[in-house]
C-alpha cells in the first residue's frame, strides 16, 4: 500500500471516527456509531499495518499481540457486569496511558530518525509532553480504578501543603524537562525522562487520591480526556495526523463531559480537581449539632406497595445505591407491574447520579427500562408537584433541599431533583448517614418524606411481592 | 396516608364546635381512628371553617367552590360549610357538595355565624356584611378603588379582606390569578354573545347557495380576555384583527392565528406589572383614526381595554358606530367600567344605527359552570398559600408577596394599596433591544455554554492570540501542519460531542475510549519500520519489545472496548 493511499485510508477512518461520535447522539443511531468507529479502526490498523511504514517482518508480531489483547480485552468485556463499568472505563484508560508512555519511550530511543535544531527541540517537547500525560493517566486510572471497586477508600487523602506539593512536583517536571532538552545524547536524555515520569506517576495518584467518591463521575471523564490528550501528543511524536485527529476527538469529548459534570454539581473543575470535598464512606456518622430538626417517618414495603398502587404519577429517583444493591431488575419489574396497572411511572436521572456519566441509564438500559421513559433532571423537574409518589432509590445528594434552600450548606446551589414537592417522597436508604458529600439531608425530615429502611434489593423485592399479592 | 389521617382528625375535632342542622358525615374521620397517635400531629391546632353563601347580586349565577374543591380544601385541613342552594345555578346541587364532604347550612346568616373564612364571588352587600362573624376572613371580588364606602364597611366589621382582583401579577401567583380565569371566560363568552346576534356565519363558505364571505372580527386589547376572544373567533372561522397598545402582545395575536393591527405612533403603552396605562394624547388620536377605518371595515368588534383604577377609555364613537355596516355587532367588556363604547348601556344590549351593541357586565357568569370550577380552584390555590402547613389554620403572612398584594384589609386596617411589586411581567422600561437576545438552549437543555462576558472573553482571545503568535513565530512548517488538524479537530469534537445525549454519556465514554486505542498506530510503526538511513545504534530489540507490548495493551482496550459499548448499546430500547 502506498503512502497516499495510507493517508486516504486514514482519512476515512477519521470521519468514520467523527460519524461513530455523531451517532450516538440519540440512542437509536448509537449502535450504528458504534458499528462506525469499529470500522474506522480496522481500517486504521490495517492501513498502518500493510502501509509503507512497516515492513513484512512486523506483521507476524502485530498479529500475535493483537490476538492476546484482542482476547484479554473480549473477555474481560464479556464478564463485565454493568455495575462494574465505571472501574472497567477506567482501567482501560490506564492502558491507553500505558501505552502512550511506552510508545514515547520506544520513540526517544529509536536513533533512525534525524531532525536539527527546532524540529528536534520540538520533536522531544512532544515526546516529553506525550510521556507525562500517559504517565498521569495511567497512574491516575488505576488509582480512579482502585477507588471505584471499592480497594481502595472513598476517602480523600488531604495531604498537608498539597496544593504546594502539586506546584513543586510541577516545578520539578520543568526543570527536568530543561536537562531533558540540554542532553547531548539518548543516554544522557534518558534519566531526566525517566525521573520526570517517576515525578508524573506520583502525581497522577496524588491527584486522583486527593478526590473523593462523588466527584468520581468528573475525575472518570477527566481521565478519559487525558487519554485523548495522550494519543494527541504521540500524533504529534510521531508526525501522524489521524492520532492527533483522533486523540483531539476523545480529548475534547472528555472535557465537555467534566464541563457537563462539573456544572451538574454546580462546582468549578479546579476546585474538584485540587479535591477535598466529597468525602468518603456512606458510613461516616453526621456531626451532631448539624442535625436538621424534626422526626423521619419510617414506612413498611407494604405500605410502599399500597402508596404505589393507588398513585397516578410515579417518579423513580436511582442513585448509586441501586447499582450497589444490584436493584435495577426489580425496579424494572415494579415498573412494568405499575405501568400494567395504568400508573405513569418515569425515571429522572441527576447527571452525576453513580460514580460515572450516564451510569444510571445503563443499568437501567440493562433491566430493559424502555430509555423514553427515563428523563434528565431538567425535563421532569417542575413535573414533581404533579407527582404522587416519587421514589428515591440510594440516592442522598442529589435530592438534598438543602441545596436549595440552605446557602451554608457545601452543596448549596447544586441543582438537584425536587422529590420533596411529590405528594408523597420515599427515601429507600439502608441507613440515616449522610450521602457521599457528607451533608445531612433536610428531606428525611419532611412532613410527606417516608423512610423505607434496608437494603435497596430486599425492600424493593417486598415491594414487588406486595404489589402481586 | 398522612394527610387523611390529619385532615379526619382535625374534621373530627371541629365536629366539637360547630353545630349544623346536617348530620356530621365525613367518610374520612372513621379512618383516623384506625391510625396510631404518633402520626397525628396538629391535632391540637384550632382548623378553621370555610363558609361559602349563596350569591346575592342580581343574576350572579357564579358560586365561589365547586364540589370537587372541596374535597381538596377539607383535605388541607379545613371544614366547608355551604348555604342550600348556593350551587344550583351553575348546576352543583346540594348533595354534590354532602358527598363531597361539605356541609351544609340552612341559610345565609347561619351560614355566616359559624365560618372563619368567607369563600365570594361578588362583594358582599351591607346586609351580607352585616351577618359576618367580626375578626372573620373574607375571599372575595373587592374592587377597592371603586368602592372606598365597602372598604369602610368592611373595616368597621374588624374583618381580614383577601381581593381576589388583587392578586400581584407575578409568575408565581399565576394560579390564583382569579381575574384572569374570568377574563378568559369573558373573552370566550363575548365571541358566543356576538355570534349570537349576528345574522351571518363566521366562517367564509362557498354553497350551492351561493357564497359566504368570512365574518371579519376586529378585538380591541389582547389582555387575557382579548386573546380567548381571539382564539374562540378563529376557531369559528371568522378573519380575526386586533389591537393593543403594548406593543409586546404583537406575538401573542399572531401566535393565536390572527392578525395585528399597530397604530402608527411611536408611544410604549406597558404600565407596572404588564396592564396597560393611560397614552397621550397623540396617540389617542393615532389610535382612534385607526380604530375608525376598522369599523368601516369589519363586521363584529369587541372591546377590552381597562385601565387599573380608571374609567374604561372611550375607543368606539357614535361616529364609528354609524360608519358600520348594518347587522354588525359590538361586544363591550368594559361596560362595567363604564364602557369602551359611547353608545354602551351597562347590562343591556341595545340597537344604535343598526348595530346591536352588547354590554353585559356578567359574561362570567352567564358559563356559571366553567367559571365557578376556575374560580374555585383559584381560591384553593390562594388557600394552599395561606395554609402551607396544612393544618387547617390560615396564617395571612405579610413577608409573602402575593399574599401582601392580596389582603387589601388586615384586621380591620385598610392596607390597600400594597407597595409597588417588585416584578413586571414584561419588561417595562428596559431598551428594546436588550431584550431581544435571550440566551439559546441546546437541545439537551445544556447549551455550549452561556454567552460570556465581554472581559473574560477578551481575556481569552488575548492569551489565545499571544499563543499563536508564539507558535507562529518559533515552530517549523512541519509542526504547523499539524497543529491546525489538531485545532480543528478539537473544535469538531466540541461541535459533535455537544450532541450526544446525556443517556449515553456512559457508551460514549466507553467508545471513546475504545476509539483512543488509536495509539496502537503509534506501536504499529515501531514495530519493524523500514530503515533507510542509519540504524547504528538502533536498540532494535528494545524497541520492538516496547511496541509489542504497547500494541497488546491497546489491543485490550480496542477490542475491549468497542465490545463493552456493544453491549451497552445493544440494552437501550424503547
Amino acid at each position: 500500500m502506498s503512502a497516499n493511499l495510507a493517508t486516504v485510508a486514514y482519512i476515512a477512518a477519521t470521519i468514520l471516527f467523527i460519524l461513530s461520535l455523531g451517532g450516538l447522539s440519540n440512542p437509536e443511531t448509537s449502535r450504528r456509531g458504534n458499528l462506525f468507529g469499529i470500522v474506522g479502526m480496522t481500517i486504521a490498523v490495517l492501513a498502518t499495518a500493510f502501509g509503507p511504514r512497516v515492513t513484512a517482518a512486523g506483521i507476524p508480531w502485530i498479529v500475535g499481540s493483537l490476538a492476546v489483547g484482542g482476547t484479554i480485552g473480549l473477555y474481560a468485556a464479556k464478564k463485565v457486569r454493568m455495575t462494574q463499568m465505571p472501574e472497567l472505563v477506567a482501567i482501560m484508560h490506564s492502558l491507553v496511558g500505558l501505552a502512550a508512555c511506552l510508545v514515547g519511550f520506544a520513540s526517544y530511543v529509536d536513533t533512525s530518525l534525524v531532525l536539527e535544531g527546532a524540529e528536534k527541540t520540538i520533536h522531544e517537547v512532544e515526546i516529553y509532553i506525550g510521556i507525562l500525560i500517559g504517565a498521569v493517566t495511567f497512574s491516575g486510572s488505576v488509582i480512579a480504578f482502585g477507588k471505584l471497586s471499592g480497594k481502595i477508600g472513598g476517602k480523600p487523602l488531604l495531604l498537608p501543603a498539597r496544593h504546594w506539593l502539586n506546584l513543586a512536583l510541577l516545578l520539578g517536571v520543568i526543570w527536568f524537562g530543561v536537562q531533558f532538552l540540554q542532553a547531548h545524547d539518548i543516554d544522557a536524555g534518558l534519566l531526566p525522562l525517566a525521573l520526570m515520569t517517576v515525578i508524573a506517576l506520583a502525581f497522577g495518584v496524588h491527584m486522583v487520591m486527593a478526590i473523593g467518591g462523588a466527584d468520581m463521575p468528573v475525575v472518570v471523564s477527566m481521565l478519559n480526556s487525558y487519554s485523548g490528550w495522550a494519543a494527541a501528543a504521540t500524533g504529534f511524536m510521531l508526525s501522524n495526523d489521524l492520532l492527533i485527529v483522533t486523540g483531539a476527538l476523545v480529548g475534547s469529548s472528555g472535557a465537555i463531559l467534566s464541563y457537563i459534570m462539573c456544572r451538574a454539581m454546580n462546582r468549578n473543575f479546579i476546585s474538584v480537581i485540587a479535591g477535598g470535598f466529597g468525602t468518603g464512606g456512606g458510613a461516616a456518622p453526621a456531626a451532631a449539632g448539624a442535625q436538621p430538626a424534626g422526626e423521619v417517618t419510617a414506612i413498611s414495603a407494604t405500605e410502599t406497595a399500597e402508596l404505589l398502587r393507588e398513585a397516578k404519577n410515579v417518579i423513580i429517583v436511582p442513585g448509586y445505591g441501586m447499582a450497589v444493591a444490584q436493584a435495577q431488575h426489580t425496579v424494572y419489574e415494579i415498573t412494568k407491574l405499575l405501568r400494567e396497572k395504568g400508573v405513569n411511572v418515569r425515571f429522572g436521572i441527576h447527571p452525576v447520579a453513580g460514580r460515572m456519566p450516564g451510569h444510571m441509564n445503563v443499568l437501567l438500559a440493562e433491566a430493559r427500562v424502555p430509555y423514553d421513559i427515563v428523563f434528565e433532571m431538567d425535563e421532569l423537574n417542575q413535573d414533581f408537584p404533579d407527582t404522587d409518589v416519587s421514589m428515591v432509590i440510594g440516592a442522598n445528594d442529589i435530592v438534598n433541599p438543602a441545596a436549595q434552600e440552605d446557602p451554608t450548606s457545601p452543596i448549596a446551589g447544586m441543582p438537584v431533583l425536587e422529590v420533596w414537592k411529590a405528594k408523597t417522597s420515599i427515601v429507600m436508604k439502608r441507613s440515616m448517614a449522610s450521602g457521599y458529600a457528607g451533608v445531612d439531608n433536610p428531606l428525611f425530615y419532611k412532613d410527606n418524606n417516608r423512610m423505607l429502611f434496608g437494603d435497596a434489593k430486599k425492600m424493593l423485592d417486598e415491594v414487588l411481592v406486595a404489589l402481586r399479592g | 396516608m398522612f394527610q387523611r389521617a390529619l385532615c379526619g382528625a382535625t374534621a373530627f375535632h371541629r365536629a366539637g364546635i360547630c353545630l349544623f342542622s346536617q348530620p356530621f358525615e365525613n367518610p374520612v374521620a372513621t379512618a383516623a381512628k384506625a391510625v396510631g397517635p404518633g402520626l397525628v400531629r396538629g391535632f391540637f391546632a384550632m382548623s378553621m371553617t370555610i363558609g361559602v353563601p349563596r350569591e346575592t347580586f342580581a343574576g350572579e349565577k357564579r358560586v365561589a367552590t365547586v364540589p370537587e374543591a372541596v374535597e381538596k380544601l377539607i383535605k388541607l385541613g379545613f371544614a366547608v360549610c355551604v348555604e342550600t342552594g348556593a350551587g344550583i345555578a351553575a348546576n352543583f346541587g346540594d348533595d354534590a357538595y354532602l358527598a363531597a364532604g361539605a356541609r351544609i347550612a340552612g341559610s345565609a346568616a347561619e351560614l355566616m355565624a359559624g365560618s372563619d373564612i368567607i369563600f365570594k364571588v361578588r362583594a358582599p352587600t351591607s346586609e351580607e356584611i352585616a351577618l359576618l362573624k367580626p375578626g372573620s376572613i373574607l375571599i372575595s371580588f373587592i374592587w377597592p378603588a371603586q368602592n372606598p364606602e365597602l372598604m369602610r364597611e368592611l373595616a368597621d366589621r374588624q374583618l381580614t379582606v383577601l381581593a381576589m382582583d388583587s392578586v400581584p401579577r407575578i409568575s408565581r401567583a399565576q394560579k390564583l390569578d382569579a381575574l384572569s380565569s374570568m377574563a378568559n371566560i369573558g373573552g370566550y363568552r363575548a365571541v358566543i354573545e356576538a355570534a349570537h346576534h349576528f345574522g351571518r356565519f363566521f366562517t367564509g363558505q362557498i354553497t350551492a347557495a351561493g357564497k359566504v364571505p368570512p365574518a371579519k372580527v376586529f378585538v380591541i386589547g389582547a389582555g387575557v380576555a382579548g386573546l380567548a376572544a381571539l382564539g374562540t373567533a378563529v376557531g369559528l372561522g371568522a378573519v380575526v384583527r386586533a389591537n393593543d397598545t403594548r406593543p409586546e402582545v404583537a406575538d401573542q395575536v399572531k401566535s393565536m392565528g390572527a392578525e395585528f393591527v399597530p397604530v402608527d405612533y411611536q408611544e410604549e403603552g406597558t404600565g407596572v406589572g404588564g396592564y396597560a396605562k393611560v397614552m397621550s394624547e397623540g396617540y389617542q388620536k393615532a389610535q382612534l383614526e385607526t380604530f375608525a377605518k376598522q369599523a368601516k371595515e369589519v363586521d363584529i368588534i369587541i372591546t377590552t381595554a381597562l385601565i387599573p383604577g380608571k374609567p374604561a377609555p372611550k375607543l368606539i364613537t357614535a361616529e364609528m358606530v354609524r360608519s358600520m355596516k348594518p347587522g354588525s355587532v359590538i361586544v363591550d367588556l368594559a361596560s362595567e367600567q363604564g364602557g369602551n363604547c359611547e353608545l354602551t348601556v351597562p347590562g343591556e344590549v341595545v340597537v344604535r344605527h343598526g348595530v346591536t351593541i352588547i354590554g353585559y357586565a356578567d359574561l362570567p357568569s352567564r358559563l356559571a359552570r366553567q367559571a365557578s370550577t376556575l374560580y374555585a380552584t383559584n381560591l384553593l390555590r390562594l388557600t394552599e398559600e395561606l395554609c402551607k402547613t396544612k393544618d387547617g389554620v390560615i396564617d395571612v403572612n405579610f413577608d409573602d408577596e402575593v399574599i401582601r398584594g392580596t389582603t387589601v384589609i388586615k384586621e380591620g386596617a385598610i392596607t390597600w394599596p400594597p407597595p409597588a411589586p417588585r416584578l413586571s411581567a414584561a419588561p417595562p422600561q428596559a431598551k428594546p433591544a436588550a431584550a431581544v437576545a435571550a440566551p439559546k438552549k441546546s437541545g439537551h437543555g445544556h447549551g455550549a455554554g452561556e454567552p460570556a462576558s465581554a472581559r473574560s472573553l477578551a481575556i481569552t482571545f488575548g492569551v489565545g492570540a499571544l499563543l499563536f503568535w508564539l507558535v507562529g513565530a518559533f515552530a517549523p512548517a512541519s509542526f504547523l501542519a499539524h497543529f491546525t488538524v489538531f485545532i480543528l479537530a478539537c473544535f469538531i469534537g466540541y461541535m459533535v460531542i455537544w450532541n450526544v445525549t446525556p443517556a449515553l454519556h456512559t457508551p460514549l465514554m466507553s467508545v471513546t475510549n475504545a476509539i483512543s486505542s488509536i495509539i496502537a498506530v503509534g506501536a504499529l510503526i515501531q514495530v519493524a519500520p523500514p530503515l533507510v538511513g542509519g540504524t547504528q545504534g538502533r536498540p532494535e530489540a528494545l524497541i520492538l519489545g516496547l511496541a509489542v507490548l504497547a500494541l497488546t495493551l491497546t489491543a485490550i482496550n480496542m477490542f475491549g472496548g468497542f465490545a463493552v459499548t456493544h453491549r451497552m448499546l445493544a440494552m437501550f430500547r424503547k
